[in-house]
């Protein structure tokens, strides 16, 4: 029903959404998947909106699967770049965002350091806001693609059970997955060094395995991080070496899963450290399926939040049938 | 108009007739079965069509390929009838659509945008030879020069009434009914 899964402006995070409202992006994404494997792969249901990706953070990755879905939808888009650490948060934002309405701008992809970045310009702008990563508090689409990538391959959401493997402190990628998840009825466990987990982090649900081989014997679905490897040098781990033998994903030990085990990477991977290649490129891996999907729950939330409120839409359908 | 706001306009036989006519309609209106391909417009066009091309085998002994469209990223009233959270599946007859005569099959027409938005997808996937429209029911109203070459039944409503086509895939039977405005 409508009112039940409406978005709102904005797609922030995915901690205030419920279950109606994830699902309904997600079967969303479905019929999206095809316009990628059509000849014209582009459809015209958001011709004439314009969009600005404003990633004030390096991205190549989450940056071209938006654009990719932009454009598939038939939007304009301009990307600003601002990359590097040198952008002021407080005062830069507030500018940015001034601009941004000056020009009459229908959505904003935002990615920035700072945590709360995305919910600090929604609040200041009538434009759309999708936050495609701020700081370490949420990534809600890279959650919604691996959420549409497990329930593509398991069929289901409910009873699943995730482990999220790698820095889990610092990752955004896992707190969005963790709210995706446990919304979705899934049982969540996080893997990996003392250091770099969240020391309240039961609180949210969700179990902890200090051994990563626990965890393979535990989980049907592993999602490996990406160690920045910026964490090395801040005394987080000892080295890159170490942190492969304790926590990295091998041939070794995913051959003694009791049972078939689905390998998620939001990449881009940091072979032989945190996942080697031999699993990564391996039968389990379903790496670039994510990168596939990535483009489709995209395109969904882009369509989603651009049709406006359902309330008005209601009222408007009467005169229009047939 | 009977109490509850429906009232039957074709009940199963009727639209079995019907749907045998048009069938018949389609393969002289082509000249046989050559390069003949149905689409179906989502939703209920979809089983209308497949219901149509079953009629088509069953009397010249030919396969006839069959296709559904989802026009609603087509469509020209996005903002003002709000995103659907669910769009239907686009699937194009086996054979694809090159050099095709392609039926689109609706339900009902009746401002022809629907018709209008399907002409632009179609064109999208690729250069039919011919197309033909082709729907169960008209009921005047279009507010685009769009005419169906086929049609089962012409009806006259208020434009506060809807025509419902029930298919028994969706609905457990198949019937034609107009509902007043009130009922909703």
């Amino acid at each position: 029903m409508p009112g039940s899964t409406y978005l709102g402006k904005d797609l922030i995070g995915l901690e205030h959404l419920d279950a109606a409202q994830i699902n309904a992006i997600l079967d969303t994404a479905e019929p999206f998947k095809e316009i990628s494997e059509r000849t014209i792969k582009k459809v015209p249901v958001l011709r004439g909106k314009t969009i600005v990706n404003l990633f004030f953070e390096p991205s190549t990755r989450t940056r071209i699967s938006f654009e990719f879905a932009e454009k598939r939808l038939s939007a304009d888009t301009v990307n600003i770049a601002s990359a590097g650490s040198s952008v002021q948060k407080g005062e830069g934002l507030v500018d940015t965002a001034r601009n941004l309405e000056a020009m009459r701008i229908d959505m904003v992809v935002i990615r920035h350091s700072a945590s709360g970045a995305a919910q600090f310009l929604a609040e200041r702008i009538p434009s759309n806001v999708i936050n495609a990563g701020d700081g370490r508090h949420e990534h809600p689409t890279q959650a919604l693609l691996d959420l549409l990538t497990i329930r593509d391959q398991l069929g289901r959401i409910e009873g699943v059970r995730v482990c999220i493997v790698g820095d889990i402190l610092h990752s955004r990628v896992a707190r969005s997955n963790i709210w995706g998840l446990t919304r979705l009825g899934a049982e969540v466990a996080v893997c990996g060094p003392r250091t770099l987990i969240p020391p309240e982090i039961e609180a949210l649900g969700v179990q902890v395995f200090p051994h990563v081989e626990d965890a393979i014997q535990w989980a049907d679905v592993l999602n490996v991080l990406r160690l920045q490897l910026e964490r090395m040098e801040t005394g987080y781990i000892p080295s890159l070496r170490e942190y492969n033998r304790v926590f990295g994903v091998t041939r070794a030990r995913i051959e003694r899963a009791p049972r078939d085990l689905l390998i998620l990477h939001p990449g881009p991977m940091n072979r032989g450290v945190e996942i080697d290649s031999d699993v990564a490129d391996g039968p389990h891996s379903v790496i670039l399926q994510q990168v596939t999907n990535g483009v489709a729950v995209r395109m969904a939330v882009l369509y989603l939040l651009a049709g406006g409120a359902p309330e008005t839409a209601e009222t408007a359908k009467r005169g229009v049938a047939q | 108009m009977q109490a509850n706001g429906r009232q039957l306009l074709l009940d199963q036989r009727a639209v079995e007739r019907t749907l045998a006519r048009m069938a018949r309609e389609i393969v002289e209106l082509n000249g046989g079965t050559d390069r003949l391909a149905l689409l179906g417009i989502h939703r209920r066009g979809v089983h209308l069509a497949r219901y149509l091309a079953a009629e088509i085998e069953r009397a010249e002994a030919r396969p006839i390929p069959v296709g559904s469209l989802d026009i609603t990223l087509y469509r020209d009233d996005l903002m003002a009838i709000g995103p659907r959270p669910v769009v239907g599946e686009t699937r194009l007859p086996p054979g694809g659509v090159d050099g095709k005569a392609i039926v689109i099959v609706d339900d009902v027409v009746y401002t022809g945008r629907t018709v209008r938005a399907a002409l632009d997808e179609l064109t999208d996937f690729g250069r039919p030879a011919r197309i033909y429209l082709c729907a169960l029911v008209d009921r005047g109203g279009r507010e685009l020069p769009i005419q169906p070459d086929i049609v089962g039944r012409h009806v006259d409503v208020l434009p506060g009434q809807a025509i419902e086509v029930l298919v028994p895939e969706l609905d457990g039977r198949l019937a034609v009914e107009i509902v007043s405005a009130t009922e909703a």
